[in-house]
C-alpha cells in the first residue's frame, strides 16, 4: 500500500495532505492509497480523510494530542510494517522533515526528501528535488524496496473529494514515552494572509530603509494587492520584521504567481526561497543588483519613490 | 561530557554551480564549512568554555578535501577531529549509521548537526542519527543552554516556535539565531595545525547508499528581464503596473 501520514488541525486536513493524495494517485502503484490520521479527538478529520483515500487508519489517542517526532515516527513505522507499505508519504514541512528520517531508519528504507516530482518506473521510485540552494534540480532514485518520501508543499495540486466515503479502521499502536518536553509555544500570527498560501508576495529588504518605511511602502503595497508580506534575513536579524516573514534558505520557501522584491539585493540564500515564483518584480536603486538577473520586470530607482508611484497607479 | 559536531563541506555561496555529465562539478569551486555547522561548533565550544563539556570533536565524512573543513573547525577551537574517508556520496540515512557507530565508539553525549545545509538542502542526518542511537532530538534549534543533563532551548516549528527540555544524550540540529560563530584567529589557525585529524577509512559494509543521485540539471526559468529606468518615478510606477496587468496578467 501507499501510506500517507495525514496532517490535521481543528478537524481539517492540511492542504499538504490533499496534495500528497494526488502524488500517491499519480504513482499508479499497487495497493490501496491509505491515509493514517494521528491525533486526539480527530473524528472529523478522519471522516474527511475517508473522502480522499481508499482506506483510512485512525489512531485517536490522548497521547497524540500534540505532535512529537518520536511518537509520530513510531506510529508511522509500525503501521507501514503491518500494512506492508512500499511507499510512505510525509509532508515536507518542519514536522515531516524531522520525523521522516526516523521512519526511514526504522524501516531500513531510502528517504527521498522534499520532492517536487515522483515517478514509479516499474522497478524503482524516482524523485526530483531541488538542491544547491534551489539552483540545481536533482533526480534521486531509491535503492530499497521501501521508500519514505517527504513531499514539498505545493508540488502537487490538491485532490478532490470522492462522493463515496472509504472505510475507516481504528489501529492499536505501541508508543514510546515522550522525551522532548514542550514547555511553551509561540504561535506566529500576523493577521495577514500566510506566506505559504499567498498568490502574491511583496517582500522588502534593507534597501527599504527603516521599519517605518517598510510599513509605509511594503505593507501598503501588499494591502493594495491582497498580498502576503515577506522579508530578508538582513532585516529580520535587525529586528525590523518577525522571523515568520523571512523568505529564503533559513526561512520560508514561496512560489507565488507574483513576487515583488523591494530593496532586496538578491543573495543566493534569499533567491533559494523565491526563485521558482511565477513572475518576479525587482525594485532596486543599484542596476547591478543580482535580483535583476531573476526578474521579469524591474525598476532601477529609489524604492521610496517607486513604491508609492505603483500604489497610486493601482 | 564529550560533544561531536558534524561538519559538512559546501560550495561558498558566491560560487557558480557547474554541471558536468549530469553531476555537480565542485572540482574548481571554493569549498567552506556549511554555516549551519558553524552554529553547532560554536555552541559546543561555548559549552566547553562554560565548563560543561570536556572535549569537542569535529567529525566529517567525505573525500580528502574534507580535511580543510575539519581544519577550520579545529581553528575555531575544536580539540580534535575525525575524518571518515570515502569518495562515495552517502545519503543521510546511510551516513547516519557511520556517525552513530562513531558516536558509540567515542562515548559521545551530545551531537550537533547542521540544519538545512547549502548543498543537499537536506535536513535528515540529525534525526536519523538520533534514531540509530535511540536518543531524542531537537531540530531547528535557535537557543540552547545546558543545566546538568538537561538541555533547555527554543526551536522553530511549523506554527512558530517552541521552548523545550530534553535529557542527554541527545542530537541537536541548528538554526539561524543560535549564536554568532567566531572567526578563527591567526594564533588559533597556527595552533590548529598541530591538532590531530584522525583519518579512518569507511567500512566497506557502510559504503552502500540507500538513495542515489542519478542526474542533476540547472533549469533556469526564462525571465522577461524588462528593466525600467526609475528616474521618473511616477511614469515607471504606471508602466510597471500596466505591464503586470496587461502583459504578465498577474494582477487585476
Ligand atoms: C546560512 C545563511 C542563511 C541565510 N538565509 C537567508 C534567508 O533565509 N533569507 C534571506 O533573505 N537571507 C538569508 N541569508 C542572508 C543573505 O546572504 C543576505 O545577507 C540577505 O538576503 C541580504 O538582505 P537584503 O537584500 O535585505 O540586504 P542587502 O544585501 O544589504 O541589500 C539591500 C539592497 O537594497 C538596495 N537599496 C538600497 N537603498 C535602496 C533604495 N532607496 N531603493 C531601492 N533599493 C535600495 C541596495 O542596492 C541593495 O541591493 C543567509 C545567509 C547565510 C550565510
Ligand atoms: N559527509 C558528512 N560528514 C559529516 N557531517 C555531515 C555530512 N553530511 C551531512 N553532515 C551533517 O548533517 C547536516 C545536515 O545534513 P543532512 O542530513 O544531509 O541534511 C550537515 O549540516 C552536517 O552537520
Amino acid at each position: 500500500m501507499i501510506l500517507i501520514v495525514a496532517e490535521q488541525a481543528g478537524g481539517q486536513l492540511s492542504k499538504s495532505t490533499l496534495e500528497m493524495v494526488t502524488g500517491a494517485r499519480e504513482l499508479h502503484r499497487d495497493g490501496p492509497v491509505t491515509l493514517l490520521v494521528l491525533g486526539a479527538n480527530i473524528a472529523a478529520a478522519a471522516a474527511q480523510a475517508a473522502t480522499f483515500a481508499d482506506q483510512v487508519l485512525v489512531a485517536d489517542r490522548p497521547e497524540l494530542a500534540q505532535y512529537d517526532a518520536e511518537l509520530w515516527a513510531a506510529a508511522t513505522a509500525q503501521i507501514a510494517r503491518e500494512g506492508e507499505a512500499h511507499t510512505i508519504l510525509i509532508a515536507g514541512d518542519r514536522a515531516g522533515r524531522e520525523f521522516s528520517p526516523r521512519v526511514a531508519v526504522k524501516l531500513e528504507a531510502a528517504l527521498l526528501e522534499d520532492v517536487i516530482g515522483l515517478r514509479w518506473t516499474g522497478s524503482a521510485l524516482v524523485a526530483q528535488r531541488y538542491s544547491f540552494l534551489a539552483r540545481v534540480t536533482e533526480t534521486v532514485e531509491a535503492k530499497s524496496a521501501t521508500a519514505v518520501v517527504t513531499v514539498k508543499p505545493g508540488a502537487f495540486s490538491a485532490a478532490q473529494p470522492a462522493a463515496a466515503a472509504a472505510e475507516q479502521f481504528d489501529v492499536e499502536l505501541e508508543l514510546p514515552a515522550r522525551r522532548l518536553q514542550v514547555t511553551g509555544k509561540a504561535v506566529e500570527k500576523t493577521g495577514r494572509i500566510a506566506l505559504a498560501d499567498a498568490s502574491i508576495v511583496v517582500a522588502g529588504g534593507r534597501g527599504v530603509g527603516s521599519p517605518e518605511a517598510f510599513t509605509a511602502q511594503v505593507e501598503a503595497l501588499a494591502d493594495k494587492l491582497g498580498a502576503a508580506v515577506g522579508a530578508t534575513r538582513a532585516i529580520v536579524d535587525a529586528g525590523w520584521r518577525p522571523y515568520a516573514e523571512q523568505v529564503g534558505q533559513t526561512g520560508k520557501t514561496v512560489q507565488p504567481k507574483l513576487y515583488v522584491a523591494v530593496g532586496i539585493s538578491g543573495a543566493v540564500q534569499h533567491l533559494s526561497g523565491m526563485n521558482k515564483s511565477g513572475c518576479i518584480v525587482a525594485i532596486n536603486k543599484d542596476a547591478d543588483a543580482p535580483i535583476f538577473k531573476v526578474a521579469d520586470y524591474g525598476v532601477v530607482g529609489d524604492a521610496a519613490q517607486i513604491v508609492p508611484a505603483m500604489i497610486a497607479a493601482l | 561530557m564529550r560533544i561531536l559536531t558534524l561538519v559538512r563541506q559546501v560550495p561558498d555561496a558566491e560560487e557558480t554551480i557547474r554541471i558536468r555529465e549530469g553531476k555537480v562539478d565542485l572540482a574548481s569551486s571554493k569549498l567552506v564549512v556549511d554555516t549551519m555547522d558553524e552554529y553547532g561548533i560554536e555552541q559546543a565550544l561555548r559549552f566547553r568554555e562554560q565548563g560543561l563539556a570536556e572535549e569537542v570533536v569535529a567529525v566529517g565524512v567525505g573525500p580528502t578535501r574534507m580535511q580543510d573543513a575539519l581544519r577550520t573547525a579545529l581553528a575555531m577551537g575544536a580539540d580534535r577531529a575525525i575524518h571518515v574517508q570515502t569518495e562515495v556520496m552517502l545519503d543521510p540515512i546511510a551516513l547516519s549509521k557511520v556517525i552513530a557507530d562513531l558516536a558509540r565508539a567515542e562515548a559521545a553525549d551530545l551531537i550537533f548537526s547542521g540544519g538545512q545545509q547549502a548543498d543537499w538542502d537536506s535536513h535528515a542526518l540529525g534525526a536519523a542519527v538520533a534514531e540509530r542511537l535511540n536518543w531524542p532530538q531537537a531540530t531547528w534549534t535557535n537557543a540552547l543552554e545546558l543545566n546538568g543533563s538537561t538541555l533547555k532551548g527554543r526551536h522553530d516549528t511549523d506554527e512558530g516556535s517552541e521552548t523545550f527540555e530534553l535529557p542527554l544524550p541527545a542530537v541537536v540540529t541548528t538554526q539561524q539565531g543560535l549564536n554568532e560563530p567566531r572567526y578563527p584567529t591567526v594564533p588559533n589557525i597556527m595552533r590548529a595545525k598541530k591538532k590531530e585529524i584522525r583519518a579512518v577509512p569507511l567500512e566497506p559494509s557502510s559504503a552502500t547508499p540507500l538513495a542515489l543521485v542519478t542526474g542533476s540539471e540547472i533549469q533556469v526559468k526564462a525571465r522577461r528581464n524588462k528593466i525600467l529606468d526609475g528616474k521618473d518615478a511616477a511614469a515607471a510606477g504606471r508602466q510597471l503596473v500596466e505591464l503586470l496587468r496587461n502583459e504578465a496578467r498577474v494582477i487585476q
